[in-house]
């Protein structure tokens, strides 16, 4: 069953649409083929997780943008959000 | 594609048929209340401001009052001042007659003799208007004089996956027929002003969008205060969205796909058959919404992921949410379900077909949630502190 979903190719993150438990197969459709990874916390059903290891420091995409940057190491099916991300002003001026 | 509205004297049309009871400032404001009860037909606000405010300020209270009496959904207006307050009566019927030639009567209550003397008076204005208001007929008219605003409010992840490109949907739609959408919320741009700018008709409108934001941030700044500051809410963070950049991302989607025509500032009057425009305005829904209004918006199409009541005193606002544990808890607030762009079966596409139809039946007359409710919450942005 697909449980999360992905918004740009680009993105770190798949955003939860069903309620997700540590332990859980995390499901998302990308390019026509189901991604599979597995949950490391829980996750509420609208949030993110990482799909991916993201370092201390590294901008974290949603949408194929930027949405912030990592304030310490996440784990590939981490619940990403307040705790583990913050916001950084960019100069997006072209 | 056609609706039947109301045609006024300056030539727009009105998908509603409203006699305003306009208080002028804070101090007309719980007479026009009593007024406005005493008449069927009659709608009217809380104006907080209207005195007692810097100039800028006070402009801005002027080009909400101002719109508000010019918009096509009001009939006629019954300006209510005290008389001593900063928005003078002079001052705002000339504003309003800057704006539209529709009926217009004022009373100043400390002329008029007190309290019941300017509710007589006020009361025997307004149930005239509202006799000649009840005689007009609804035309036909093409949808292209159909002004647009869109909002977000309460937002979570799900503004952004389904009822924000919904409502872009629904605007792209719109701009295919020849009318104007408009795309607010300029705290709610940063993050991704630099895709809004890139979707600039020209260079100026390019160099305007960054300008509002920019000026937003700055000005915040000049009295030490962060936007960051309140922006996600509480309610924003319980919901998913972690940080400014990721609502405005999903509060951009509002504007679709088409080119950016025009930037305009807050409250100030919007041109028909436009296309895709921007107005600046505060993420606060309530002040924002009433500058769409103010600036001749007919009808607001408003996404929210945690549920709102809110609604308006003289356009109708349709709700629309795209999480369905939020639609099945407040479905009395809200209009539109639009939680199958993320589960299915309905795509984006039939979904946007169905809120055009949607839009037109409001446009036609229906009722929506927040009208049927007579939810008419409003505010007025404002730069700074009373003085």
């Amino acid at each position: 069953m697909l449980n999360a979903m992905i918004i740009d190719a680009k993105d770190d993150v798949v955003v939860a649409i069903e309620p997700i438990k540590a332990g859980d197969e995390v499901n998302y459709m990308l390019d026509g083929q189901v991604q599979t990874l597995k949950a490391v916390t829980d996750v509420t059903i609208y949030h993110k997780l990482a799909r991916h290891d993201i370092k201390k420091g590294d901008m974290v995409s949603k949408y194929g943008q930027h949405i912030g940057m990592a304030a310490c190491d996440i784990k590939m099916g981490e619940h990403v959000h307040t705790h583990n991300i913050e916001s950084k002003r960019e100069d997006l001026h072209d | 594609m056609t609706f039947y509205g109301y045609k006024r004297p300056d030539g727009r049309v009105g998908v509603r048929n409203h006699i305003l009871i306009l208080p002028a400032s804070v101090c007309a404001s719980d007479t026009t209340r009593i007024v406005a009860s005493q008449v069927t037909g009659a709608v009217t606000f809380n104006n907080q401001n209207g005195c007692s405010q810097v100039g800028s300020d006070q402009q801005l209270t002027m080009d909400v009052m101002a719109g508000y009496a010019a918009n096509p959904n009001v009939y006629g207006t019954v300006v209510i001042s005290l008389g001593c307050e900063n928005c003078q009566m002079d001052l705002v019927v000339k504003a309003i007659q800057e704006r539209t030639n529709k009926p217009l009567k004022q009373v100043i209550i400390q002329e008029a003799g007190g309290t019941l003397k300017a509710i007589e008076q006020a009361v025997r204005y307004a149930k005239e208007m509202a006799a000649e208001a009840s005689i007009l007929q609804r035309e036909e008219f093409p949808i292209s004089e159909l002004i647009i605003g869109t909002e977000c409010g309460g937002s979570d992840p799900t503004s952004g996956l389904a009822a924000n490109p919904l409502i872009g949907q629904l605007s792209d739609l719109l701009v295919q027929h020849n009318s104007t959408s408009v795309l607010s919320e300029t705290t709610e741009f940063i993050g991704g002003e630099h895709l809004l700018a890139a979707r600039a008709a020209n260079k100026e409108v390019h160099d305007r969008i960054y300008e509002i934001v920019h000026r937003y941030e700055k000005a915040l700044q000049l009295v030490g205060e962060e936007v960051r500051e309140g922006n996600p809410s509480p309610g924003n963070k319980a919901g998913g969205l972690t940080t400014l950049e990721e609502k405005s991302l999903g509060c951009i989607h509002k504007g679709g796909h088409t080119p950016v025509n025009a930037v305009y500032d807050y409250a100030k009057q919007l041109n028909k058959e436009e296309g895709l425009v921007i107005m600046d305005t505060p993420g606060n829904d309530p002040s924002s919404v009433a500058a769409m209004v103010a600036g001749g918006c007919q009808i607001v199409v408003f996404s929210t992921g945690r549920g709102t009541p809110t609604g308006n005193p003289i356009a109708p606002v349709i709700k629309i949410t795209g999480n369905r544990i939020t639609y099945a808890n407040m479905v009395d607030n809200i209009d539109v379900d639009a939680s199958p762009v993320i589960y299915g079966p309905k795509t984006l596409e039939q979904l946007g077909d169905e809120l055009l139809d949607l839009v037109v039946k409001v446009a036609n007359g229906q009722q929506t949630k927040a009208e049927s409710l007579g939810y008419t919450e409003m505010a007025i942005a404002r730069v700074c502190n009373y003085v």
